[in-house]
């Protein structure tokens, strides 16, 4: 019994230093990306908290809120997709026709949003 | 199509391409002129007129937008109709169509041609049809390739069932939402395709177009989330799904919340909840294939088995915390029209309203053949078609048509949704079919000019046989052009064609297969313009009938709302059942109680009850809603059999569903609906009978034979004590009663204590004179 929970532990362990490594080895501006879409997650995160503590009236700025947090979090998302040099099914798209869409899409939600917002 | 040869010389292959994209473009621009011109039998043969009854209230919210603007026509609440609530158009109308619509007068304005706005509208139809099938060639290229696209393109141009809903002149909200419903199809296959986050943007801003324009938009947000749950589950997920699928939901979302119809419905009700949990598992998908390449096998088994010990757990407090939330509904937050299609008998059980609309019954078998004609052959061979081979796009219009042919199952109304499915994979089909039998011709008619043996050319063939074959056909054009090398670069390309066994029947086959195939294509071209032209263009505003002394043209709707807009006050107050209702708004432009909305039950029972019963009743319940007209339509004269005391049954039903001293039993007997001497005396005297045939002896010389029912009625002679005719049209189709205003005085014996006045309170009836106080 003991052991096992000892083995599951390392397990864990060894688990979290390979993800550790592997991770530590992606480029720069990957890692760039992943801490934007961590913010954006993180954002919304406060905002619903924000609205379980004080209410959920104007349920539209809560809602446009959030989904804008969640829209640059999936757009950021799709842009790493496409600029990642390993992924094979978009290696001739260049990555300035990813960002301009990348930019372009949020162009969209964020026009959305601002009428939206109340 | 003509791929496979195209791979051979540079020059010549890229004239093909150029000719044969010239050649598929004026193949479509031909598409939409037939498209266009084969919904315009209605106009040819009737007038340049909006059809039906919902047609008039886009008709008039249309109108109103062209004169007074944007911001009036959003904010609009309407006191005309549901007298005394009145109804908040800006809310509760789907805007697509009359905006387009509106856009389009502007724009013609604009360049000075100088259409009315009833032309425009009448015209809208045909226009997005031709839209709609150039959208349906773009799908389909990207499904199956140009021969495909083609096909399926014309095929919808012509198809019966599209051609019912989208006449010149049915200015309903299927006009541009099917084209909506296509194009948005489209732009997600096509980001499925290519990856491209730029037609994600566009795919959500054509999702925003079809959530304005019709209610069916829960079919894409229910479909497509199905399909990316059907990809990853057979493990076809990729970055690109990822990329289809996620932008679209946030942004769907907000815009769908957007439109004032749908507004928080869009997070709120069930019928969007799958695409939220789709998008849950998409996101646990990526992320579970993201750890899975950055890890090494042994340590991503390691940390599956983590996480699936815990997440198991996580996930069952969520299900059961969501399970919770849905079941403490009634509808388990499904609305009652998403419901009854779901559960097909649900609406005749708890919504009479939602059964009794004729285009929400199940549709009848022949109903299939009528609108889809041949496509109903071709349909199975088309999805056999697209498992070779299987391919993201291709699934995708698999799902299609098998959920769109259940739903065209629950609801007759809802074979539209599934003609565009039923003809793209019938141009699947018919495309493959023609390639297979023209390949076979050319194959043949290139064989003749080499030394090659004449063996039987069969799908039986040894590969090396075909090899050899294949070399003699492709030395031909390598003859054109003389490069040796190219034919050692054809090498290798036809060892990968070889084994792929190029299908090739016996050339008398092929001619006489085609022939068939041609003949196929011809009969179904003949039935449609048959059905367009014979079927689906009456404008049901009027009616014509052919006799020996020529064409006899009814007209009597109008003329009745014609009557009531020159000898009624502007502020007069009308009462019909609530299929006139957006007509008399429109063209009669007076105030309704009821009108197609049908969003208020209770409203609409109180008219039926007030139909329903005798003429003091129902004098008081209209006098309550300030009544001052009412309008019944009747079809005993000429034998028009859509008229109220056809639909008197459902009056009876809706009204006993909120007042239960209706009860319908007392208006049958036996079981058995009758008009005639056997009716029962509930029926005799209700309002509706005596407002139907009241004089009703006076057209055949006292006999009184109802043409549309068959018998002579039950109580021919009566006289009216409440209500009093005010009109009566040509044909007797429309007849328009007053009611009769109280008396000052009370003739007969009345307690000297009470007051004379003119009020009709229940006091009065409840104690003194049991006499009539009206005569």
């Amino acid at each position: 019994m003991g052991k096992s929970t000892v083995t599951t532990k390392d397990d864990a362990q060894a688990l979290f230093h390979s993800l550790r490594s592997a991770y530590s080895s992606t480029p720069t501006n990957l890692k760039i990306i992943d801490l934007y879409v961590l913010f954006a997650v993180f954002t919304a995160l406060i905002q619903v908290g924000y609205m379980a503590i004080v209410g959920s009236f104007p349920f539209n700025s809560f809602l446009s809120g959030v989904l804008s947090c969640v829209g640059t979090a999936v757009l950021a998302v799709c842009l790493r997709i496409q600029v990642n040099k390993e992924n094979k099914e978009f290696k001739d798209l260049p990555p300035e026709r990813a960002f301009a869409d990348f930019v372009l899409c949020n162009l969209v939600l964020h026009l959305v949003i601002m009428n939206f917002l109340g | 199509m003509a791929a496979s040869t195209d791979t051979t010389a540079a020059p010549s292959s890229t004239l093909r391409n150029a000719s044969g994209n010239i050649l598929a473009f004026f193949i479509l621009l031909l598409i939409g002129v037939l498209a266009f011109s084969i919904r315009l039998f209605s106009v040819i043969k009737y007038e340049s007129v909006i059809h039906e009854f919902d047609p008039y209230f886009n008709y008039r919210v249309t109108q109103f937008l062209t004169k007074n603007g944007v911001y009036d026509f959003w904010n609009w609440f309407d006191d005309r109709t549901w007298y005394p609530l009145g109804r908040v158009i800006g809310g509760t109308v789907y805007p697509g169509l009359t905006l387009t619509a509106a856009t389009m007068w502007k724009a013609l304005h604009f360049l000075n041609i100088p259409l009315s706005v009833e032309t425009v509208c009448v015209f809208t139809a045909p226009v997005f049809s031709a839209f709609a099938a150039w959208a349906t060639y773009l799908l389909t290229k990207e499904v199956k390739g140009v021969g495909a696209g083609l096909t399926a393109a014309v095929l919808l141009a012509m198809v019966p069932s599209y051609i019912s809903r989208s006449v010149a002149g049915s200015y309903d909200n299927e006009a541009v939402a099917i084209f909506a419903l296509i194009f948005t199809f489209y732009l997600y296959i096509k980001t499925l395709n290519t990856g491209s986050l730029f037609y994600a943007t566009l795919n959500s801003i054509s999702y925003f177009y079809m959530v304005c324009s019709w209610g069916g938009y829960t079919f894409i947000i229910n479909l497509i989330p199905m399909h990316v749950l059907l990809c990853i589950v057979t493990s076809r997920y990729s970055p690109r799904l990822y990329i289809a699928y996620a932008p679209l939901v946030v942004l769907g979302t907000l815009m769908a919340a957007l439109v004032p119809v749908v507004g928080f419905n869009a997070v709120m009700t069930s019928e969007h909840f799958a695409s939220f949990l789709v998008f849950i598992i998409i996101h646990v998908v990526a992320l579970a294939y993201y750890i899975k390449g950055i890890l090494s096998p042994k340590m991503f088994k390691v940390a599956a088995t983590l996480v699936i010990s815990v997440g198991l757990v996580v996930c069952c407090a969520v299900v059961a915390v969501l399970i919770a939330v849905v079941a403490s509904s009634p509808t388990k937050g499904w609305s009652g029209r998403s419901l009854s299609l779901l559960d097909p008998t649900y609406a005749s059980k708890y919504i009479p309203i939602i059964a009794s609309v004729s285009e929400h019954q199940p549709p009848t078998w022949p109903s299939y053949f009528m609108d889809i004609n041949v496509l109903a052959f071709l349909v199975p061979a088309g999805i056999i078609a697209c498992f070779s081979p299987l391919s993201d796009a291709s699934s995708f219009v698999i799902l299609y048509i098998v959920m769109s042919v259940y739903f065209s199952g629950v609801m007759v109304r809802l074979m539209l949704v599934f003609a565009p499915a039923a003809c793209i994979m019938s141009g699947v089909a018919l495309s493959e079919a023609f390639d297979a039998f023209t390949r076979s011709i050319k194959f043949y008619a290139f064989q003749t000019g080499d030394t090659v043996s004449a063996s039987t050319v069969s799908m039986e063939n040894n590969v090396k046989e075909i090899e050899k074959k294949e070399e003699s056909l492709k030395k031909r054009p390598s003859k054109k052009n003389k490069k040796k090398e190219k034919e050692n670069v054809e090498k290798p390309l036809k060892k990968s064609q070889t084994e792929k066994r190029p299908l090739i029947l016996p050339v008398e086959a092929s001619v006489f297969a085609l022939f068939l195939t041609v003949l196929l294509a011809a009969f179904y071209v003949v039935h449609s313009v048959w059905a367009a032209a014979e079927a689906y263009s009456a404008p049901s505003i009027v009616l014509t009938s052919h006799s020996r002394d020529g064409l006899h043209v009814f007209d009597d709707f109008r003329e009745a709302y014609a009557w009531l807009s020159h000898n009624t006050h502007v502020d007069d107050k009308v009462a019909s059942w609530w299929d006139y209702g957006y007509q008399t708004t429109a063209m009669a432009n007076r105030t309704v109680i009821v009108d197609n909305n049908t969003w208020n039950n209770t409203h609409i029972a109180t008219v039926g009850t007030a139909m329903s019963s005798p003429e003091k009743a129902a004098w008081e319940i209209f006098n309550s809603l300030d009544v001052k007209y009412v309008l019944v339509v009747f079809g005993g004269v000429v034998g028009y059999s859509s008229d109220d005391i056809n639909k008197f049954l459902w009056m009876v039903r809706i009204g006993g569903g909120v007042f239960p001293h209706i009860k319908e039993p007392d208006y049958l007997r036996d079981g058995q609906y009758r008009i005639d001497s056997q009716a029962t005396p509930t029926m005799l005297n209700s309002l509706m009978y005596k407002l139907s045939y009241y004089r009703f002896v006076e057209t055949d010389g006292g006999k009184g034979y109802d043409r549309v029912r068959g018998t002579e009625i039950g109580k021919k002679y009566f006289k009216l004590t409440h209500f009093e005719e005010v009109f009566t049209t040509h044909h007797w189709m429309v007849r328009i009663y007053k009611l009769k205003p109280q008396k000052n005085r009370i003739r007969g014996k009345t307690k000297k204590s009470r007051s004379k006045t003119s009020s009709k309170g229940p006091t009065k009836t409840r104690t003194i004179t049991k006499k009539n106080p009206w005569h």
